[in-house]
């Protein structure tokens, strides 16, 4: 039996995050966050990873880097940022106030059998988050945080901002947007008007 | 002082004459032009004493963001990140960093991102720590295994002119490419 410490659901949750877009560039970690943002509506302004686990908030400092004008929302699960620590670090370093990192968190690896993630054994990733330096860090745990997170994405920052949602332990209807890496980016680079070779 | 190296064809696209006596002691500084001149904009890297001048100069440098980072996949994250956005980057790591970033690798094989990555050889040259050895002998191999273009420097000539092609391979054909900058090129390491 699966133990959760919150009742969200996490569909609703990055529903509510992607309502209003308003020129969020989105990334997404591999599994149940692509499925989550696909489901909440396909978009040439979202990056979808089936793969490269650890790296959707890196390519967010990357992007957010070359396009400081835009913010840039990175949603990934809590095993995929477990993966990246060290990188929690480096973004903080560069701190850019256009990037949100934004962290699905069911306390398990939902993927592959709902083993216990360390945030299930108590880690808390907005202290890490805060420990590094992000100018704000905080989780959430109901509709309301998760309505202060989307507000936030919408509002000016003083650096990087780090958000923790716990959300039930499921794994709703997979929701799968194309595999083909090289048409999603190209796709992507033209929602910022950018060619292709 | 001129480099002894083994006689080779002259370079028949050459745009200009380079000064070998100088390249020797300002290679670093002829790199950072060469990069600035494929329109690098970012630079990752976990440092390595022979990328310390070029980390320098891009330190130095209000058009280029520079990132340190905790791990070398870090950097094929970021670059994979910039491309996105439209910027260029160059990732700089030693060889042993190389098996650090093996999965992330199918980041940009499986986007065709462009990647430029300059790698210090360790291992392979009057090496002193024999825990450079293993990375040493498996970074090509290792690079090569997963899809990502070798290329390979052992004069501050040949440095230049091959991080140029890479860079036009890079961006322009979006390639992933890695130059690595052999341990006789950056010299003995003191002690």
């Amino acid at each position: 039996m699966v133990t959760s410490v919150s009742s969200l659901d996490r569909r609703e949750a990055v529903a509510r995050l992607l309502a209003r877009r308003d020129g969020l560039l989105v990334i997404t970690g591999l599994g149940s966050p692509t499925y989550d943002a696909h489901a909440a509506g396909d978009h040439d302004g979202n990056f979808y990873l089936w793969g490269a686990m650890g790296s959707a908030a890196l390519i967010g400092l990357g992007l957010a880097q070359a396009q400081p004008d835009r913010t840039v929302v990175a949603i990934t699960g809590d095993g995929e940022q477990l993966m990246g620590l060290g990188g929690l670090a480096t973004i903080a370093i560069s701190n850019p106030s256009n990037l949100v990192i934004i962290v699905i968190d069911n306390d398990h690896f939902g993927e592959t059998g709902m083993q216990k993630s360390h945030t299930g054994h108590g880690l808390d990733l907005a202290t890490v988050a805060q420990s590094c330096g992000f100018a704000e860090a905080c989780t959430v745990r109901d509709m309301a945080g998760v309505e202060q997170v989307a507000r936030a994405l919408h509002s000016p920052a003083s650096g990087a901002r780090f958000f923790a949602i716990k959300v039930r332990a499921e794994n709703p209807p997979r929701s799968l947007p194309a595999r083909d890496a090289v048409y999603i980016k190209n796709r992507f680079r033209a929602h910022l008007g950018l060619g292709t070779i | 002082m001129v480099r002894k190296t083994a006689a080779r064809p002259a370079a028949t696209d050459a745009p200009e004459r380079l000064d070998h006596a100088l390249l020797d002691a300002e290679w670093p500084e002829q790199l950072y032009r060469v990069l600035k001149a494929a329109q690098v904009r970012q630079v990752s890297y976990v440092p390595d004493a022979g990328h310390s001048a070029l980390i320098r100069l891009f330190a130095a440098d209000r058009e280029v963001v520079s990132n340190v980072l905790t791990t070398e996949e870090e950097g094929i994250a970021i670059a994979t990140g910039a491309w996105l956005g439209g910027s260029r980057s160059v990732l700089l790591l030693q060889s042993s960093g190389v098996g650090n970033c093996v999965n992330m690798l199918s980041l940009v094989t499986m986007t065709r991102t462009p990647l430029l990555m300059l790698v210090t050889m360790r291992g392979e040259w009057a090496e002193f720590n024999p825990w450079q050895v293993p990375m040493g002998l498996a970074t090509a191999p290792v690079l090569t295994a997963m899809g990502i273009r070798v290329m390979r420097a052992d004069t501050p000539r040949d440095l230049i002119e091959t991080v140029e092609s890479a860079a036009a391979l890079a961006f322009e054909a979006e390639q992933q490419v890695a130059v690595l900058l052999s341990q006789r090129l950056l010299g003995r390491k003191k002690w």
